[in-house]
């Protein structure tokens, strides 16, 4: 069985039904699909196949055989973020961090899909993504303003060497 | 905690329906896995342990063809693609889980899913019954045509090639709300009314698979009293999501909310 994961095609030496979220965890070392239920619940393994969502933990290796799978690590660098990342980033949209790499891939397909700003629009294509910290709001104002066009894409955010991360705090008066 | 399934199984891949058919064979031994949201599911927590599994992803058997009036969905179709499909059936499906998990489950998985351990599953059931669909299956004895109805009754070693079904001139749907989209619905229930006036109302997230309700029927002009009469059909599951006794006094009210639409919408 083949796989092209964020655009590097490999060979796949798991058994047919082995969980695609195992093979990518496990045979290939991709972490950023996180093994929470186990049974489609959650939300937290979600990856793109031919670029729409699907639960990684629900699908056997041999039903995607050949497809193009994208996981967060397709999706930007730490030096360039896209810019659902960079929406998240700026609007505080991750807390304890496990749910954030489900929330972005389906938010991702939700943009590349032409979705709005609105919030019910949103909260659709975010229902079946559980964030046990509860940053809801913070979330949905991410993938608004990231539908809204309100953030840049490949905005830098570490600091560099010697420099001060850069606090900014959206909506705060300057 | 479950972090790997043991998948020492023979996997069946056909290519087409004829190699799925006879893949399937009659039946004996074959675990189907078509979308794969239940059964992958129950193998990684070793409630499954199949020894041979026939997946359908590669053998077609999707799509939707509507000839005229009717209506006939190929059993690997998603419940994502049939959201636009009129009601009962489409609102109905538009209610299943999440976007990610309608574009995944199939009409076939939701005609075949046993209840689950916590809840009941397969609300198009009911759907597929208010519209007295005709479910086409292979397995011991060849191939079949028959009512969902029967077909509920008696699906073990079947494996589904279509369901069809006339539309309706009317369809309604009404559920209890889900706590979230994950879980099931408590309960679910759709009605359909034909071109002659005939009236069928089922409800799924019962015992056993979805049950037509015929008292309600019976008394479909009068959307109250079909809703009590209602109860003496249904035997109610007593689970996670609903206790039998509250399943039992909201029935009557999900009853006469869909006979209601169905009067509205004449």
């Amino acid at each position: 069985m083949k796989l092209t994961v964020n655009g590097v095609e490999h060979e796949i030496e798991s058994a047919p039904l082995t969980p695609l979220l195992y093979v990518l965890r496990e045979e290939l070392g991709i972490t950023s699909p996180k093994v929470g239920c186990q049974q489609g619940g959650c939300g937290s393994c979600t990856i793109l196949v031919s670029g729409e969502p699907r639960r990684a933990c629900l699908l056997a290796v041999a039903a995607v055989d050949g497809s193009e799978i994208t996981t967060l690590e397709g999706l930007g660098t730490a030096e360039a973020l896209s810019p659902i990342q960079t929406a998240f980033h700026q609007h505080y949209a991750a807390q304890c961090g496990f749910c954030t790499s489900g929330m972005v891939m389906a938010a991702h397909a939700y943009l590349e899909n032409g979705g709005g700003t609105g919030r019910e629009s949103i909260q659709e294509a975010l229902a079946g993504h559980v964030c046990r910290c509860t940053g809801y709001v913070k979330i949905l104002d991410a993938v608004s303003a990231a539908a809204g066009g309100e953030v840049a894409s490949n905005q830098r955010w570490l600091p560099q060497p010697g420099e001060e991360a850069p606090v900014e705090v959206p909506g705060a008066p300057a | 905690m479950p972090t790997a399934v043991e998948t020492g199984a023979e996997v069946l891949l056909p290519t087409s329906e004829d190699e799925a058919v006879a893949a399937f064979g009659d039946g004996a031994g074959v675990t189907v896995l078509a979308g794969g949201t239940i059964v992958v599911p129950e193998m990684t927590y070793g409630y499954l342990k199949p020894q041979r599994v026939l997946m359908l992803a590669q053998a077609g058997l999707d799509g939707i063809a509507r000839g005229g009036s009717r209506t006939t969905i190929g059993a690997m179709t998603s419940v994502a693609d049939l959201t636009d499909l009129p009601s009962p059936l489409g609102l109905c499906a538009a209610n299943v889980a999440d976007l990610e998990i309608r574009a995944q489950a199939t009409v076939g998985g939701n005609l075949c899913a046993p209840q689950g351990r916590d809840a009941p599953r397969g609300d198009l059931q009911a759907a597929f019954l208010a519209l007295d669909a005709q479910v086409r299956s292979v397995g011991a004895g060849g191939e079949r045509t028959e009512p969902v109805e029967t077909f509920l009754a008696d699906r073990d070693g079947r494996l589904i090639l279509d369901v069809s079904f006339e539309e309706p001139a009317a369809g309604a749907f009404a559920r209890l709300d889900r706590p979230h989209t994950h879980d099931y619905s408590a309960l679910t229930v759709c009605a359909a009314r034909t071109a002659d006036g005939t009236v069928r109302v089922a409800v799924a997230g019962v015992e056993g698979p979805a049950v037509r309700l015929p008292s309600a029927e019976a008394k479909a002009d009068d959307p109250a009293a079909a809703g009590v009469a209602a109860v003496s059909d249904a035997t109610f599951a007593d689970d996670a999501l609903a206790s039998a006794w509250y399943r039992e006094r909201t029935l009557p009210v999900l009853v006469r909310r869909v006979l209601t639409q169905l009067q509205e919408a004449a």
